[in-house]
């Protein structure tokens, strides 16, 4: 097999070393159900305690306030819907954006089809969130505001201190989806006024299907999965040891080097971005130029189809994504790209190349060469660039 | 997901192009949807034969290697020959194709019959029995059985 570059980080990034090395011993040695009084379970148990400190380290949160998870499609699916009937006496009315993650967005469906009432704010050709439109949504009603710290598709980081600010000053609770954020950016639920955060493991070097949901103390949390006591009885069945000690370990890691990752990462993708953009016509950035995930590059070429984009290079060897039809099982282009604004053949074309500590210059140069000469096949290809350069 | 036959018209497709002295020319499908198929024939007045056919596509894989196929199925053939070329043809000839992209065939099919058409219109005769389905997924009953 030709070498592989994986530049798809924002779907899931590769466990580090030294958590499968921490995780391991809880496979075998330490198998105990955290549940039991004796040693192996005492073992376990102390593990996931320890586990809970490294993600409310990270976070600037206090152990108290963190509940693990299955992933973090569950996290954000918790806080909402939790959130909804906790509060439902108060009130019927949840905020949150138009370009949110489908765990958010398919949750907030359904809350509507139980009689909540969302509005879904729409965002600038950035994709972003614009505070005062936020302020200008709350109602009497409103119970809760849902907005993600960062973008999963075009990268933008959104405005959350000035968002958890307006949420404290009208008293409601404020969850963001952090997801894509976590081990990217500095995140402090104190200085940022969040009460509920979601993140998960695979997306910073920890394993798939560990997560978890920061719970500000005060705000209530309703049982998700009712059973035995684990999760402070919030959430039974025994834990996932061997994922939580992961998730806790990957925690540390990420957020321990944020600075150099985040100098890192930036270089690579500018220079991707530049590189594309001036060999490539017809060629262009989505999402914001520098308010962005460090690693993240969503490009739009015109007239060709992501998907061709995707298999040519995969052909090649490298790994990225597109917010195409094509790709998503559905007969609709990304939901994020038409928020920004984009023609539907616009999105269909669209590129996501997201970095990670692997990749370097050379990659870069490679994607971007391979790029140039993929497009430029497809293209001949396009009754749609036949057109233009006719009509030219 | 894709066969080795789909792969190799994606990536090696038959009669990509365009015909200067097409005397029919067809184009189906809807940029919204993610799939436009144009097809220019070059058919012989006298015996009806399709003597060149070439094809661009704007479209994913499937959409790319249907195109390529179907050229190959009517390249040759009479216009009712070509008129009798179905989807099911296309997509077995490719050894099969995901469920999801079945609507992709529905495409070539459609690209023949419009072309076809509008070989008969260029010439004045009446063809509107040929008529079927505009190729458009975003108004077709053909959105149906693609989507989910
Ligand atoms: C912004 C965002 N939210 C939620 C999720 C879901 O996380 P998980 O895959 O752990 O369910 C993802 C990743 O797929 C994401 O990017």
């Amino acid at each position: 097999m030709t070498k592989r570059i994986y530049v798809d980080n924002a779907a899931t990034t590769k466990v580090a070393p030294e958590v499968v090395e921490a995780m391991l011993p809880y496979f075998t040695e330490n198998f105990g159900n955290p549940s039991s009084i004796y040693a192996e379970g005492r073992e376990a148990k102390k593990a996931i305690e320890r586990a809970r400190e490294q993600v409310a380290t990270a976070i600037g949160a206090d152990p108290k306030e963190i509940y693990f998870t299955g992933s973090g499609s569950e996290a954000d699916n918790w806080a909402l819907r939790s959130t909804a009937k906790a509060l439902s006496s108060k009130g019927n009315h949840i905020i949150t954006s138009a370009v949110e993650h489908h765990a958010i967005l398919h949750t907030c469906q359904d809350l509507e089809k139980q009689g909540y009432e969302v509005t879904y704010l729409p965002v600038d050709k950035y994709g972003m969130v614009s505070p005062e439109d936020v302020k200008a949504a709350i109602k009497d009603t409103t119970i809760l505001i849902s907005i993600m710290f960062a973008n999963n598709e075009i990268g933008t980081i959104m405005p959350i201190a000035e968002i958890g600010e307006i949420a404290k000053n009208a008293g409601i609770v404020f969850h963001t989806d952090a997801v894509q954020a976590v081990g990217n950016v500095h995140i402090d639920v104190n200085e940022m006024n969040i009460d509920m955060l979601s993140l998960t493991a695979h997306k910073f070097h920890g394993p798939k299907g560990s997560g978890a949901l920061f719970v500000r103390n005060g705000v209530r949390l309703i049982s998700f999965i009712t059973g035995g006591a684990q999760e402070r009885m919030r959430r039974a069945g025994t834990e996932n040891v061997p994922g939580i000690v992961g998730l806790g370990k990957a925690i540390e890691l990420a957020t321990a080097n944020i600075d150099q990752k985040q100098k890192k990462l930036t270089a690579l993708r500018d220079a991707y971005i530049k590189k594309v953009l001036e060999t490539i016509p017809y060629s262009h950035l989505n999402g914001h130029p520098t308010k962005r995930l460090p690693g993240n590059a969503n490009i739009s070429f015109e007239f060709i189809e992501g998907e061709g984009m995707l298999l040519s290079l995969d052909m090649k060897g490298i790994s990225a994504s597109s917010g195409s039809a094509c790709t998503s099982g559905s007969l609709d282009p990304s939901h994020v790209l038409l928020a920004i604004g984009l023609k539907h053949e616009e999105a269909h074309g669209s590129l996501r190349v997201s970095f990670g500590e692997d990749n370097t210059m050379e990659d870069v140069n490679y994607i971007a060469d391979s790029l140039k000469e993929i497009v430029e096949r497809l293209r001949m290809m396009s009754p749609l660039y036949e057109e233009m350069l006719k009509n030219k | 997901m894709y066969s080795e036959k789909v792969m190799d018209h994606f990536t090696n497709p038959r009669n990509v192009g365009e015909i200067e002295d097409a005397n029919a020319v067809g184009q189906v499908g809807n940029p919204k949807c993610g799939d436009i198929m144009k097809i220019y024939m070059k058919i012989n007045d006298d015996t009806k034969v399709i003597e060149d056919v070439k094809f661009k596509t704007f479209g994913c894989g499937a959409a790319i290697a249907t195109s390529s196929m179907a050229t190959e199925l009517v390249k040759g053939k009479t216009i009712d020959e070509a008129l009798e070329l179905t989807n099911q043809a296309v997509a077995e000839a490719l050894d099969g194709l995901p469920p999801i992209k079945m609507h992709c065939s529905n495409l070539a099919e459609e690209a023949v019959h419009a072309a076809i058409i509008n070989y008969y219109e260029n010439k004045g005769i009446d063809a509107s029995h040929l008529k079927s389905c505009t190729g458009d997924c975003c108004c077709c009953s053909h959105s149906d059985d693609h989507n989910e």
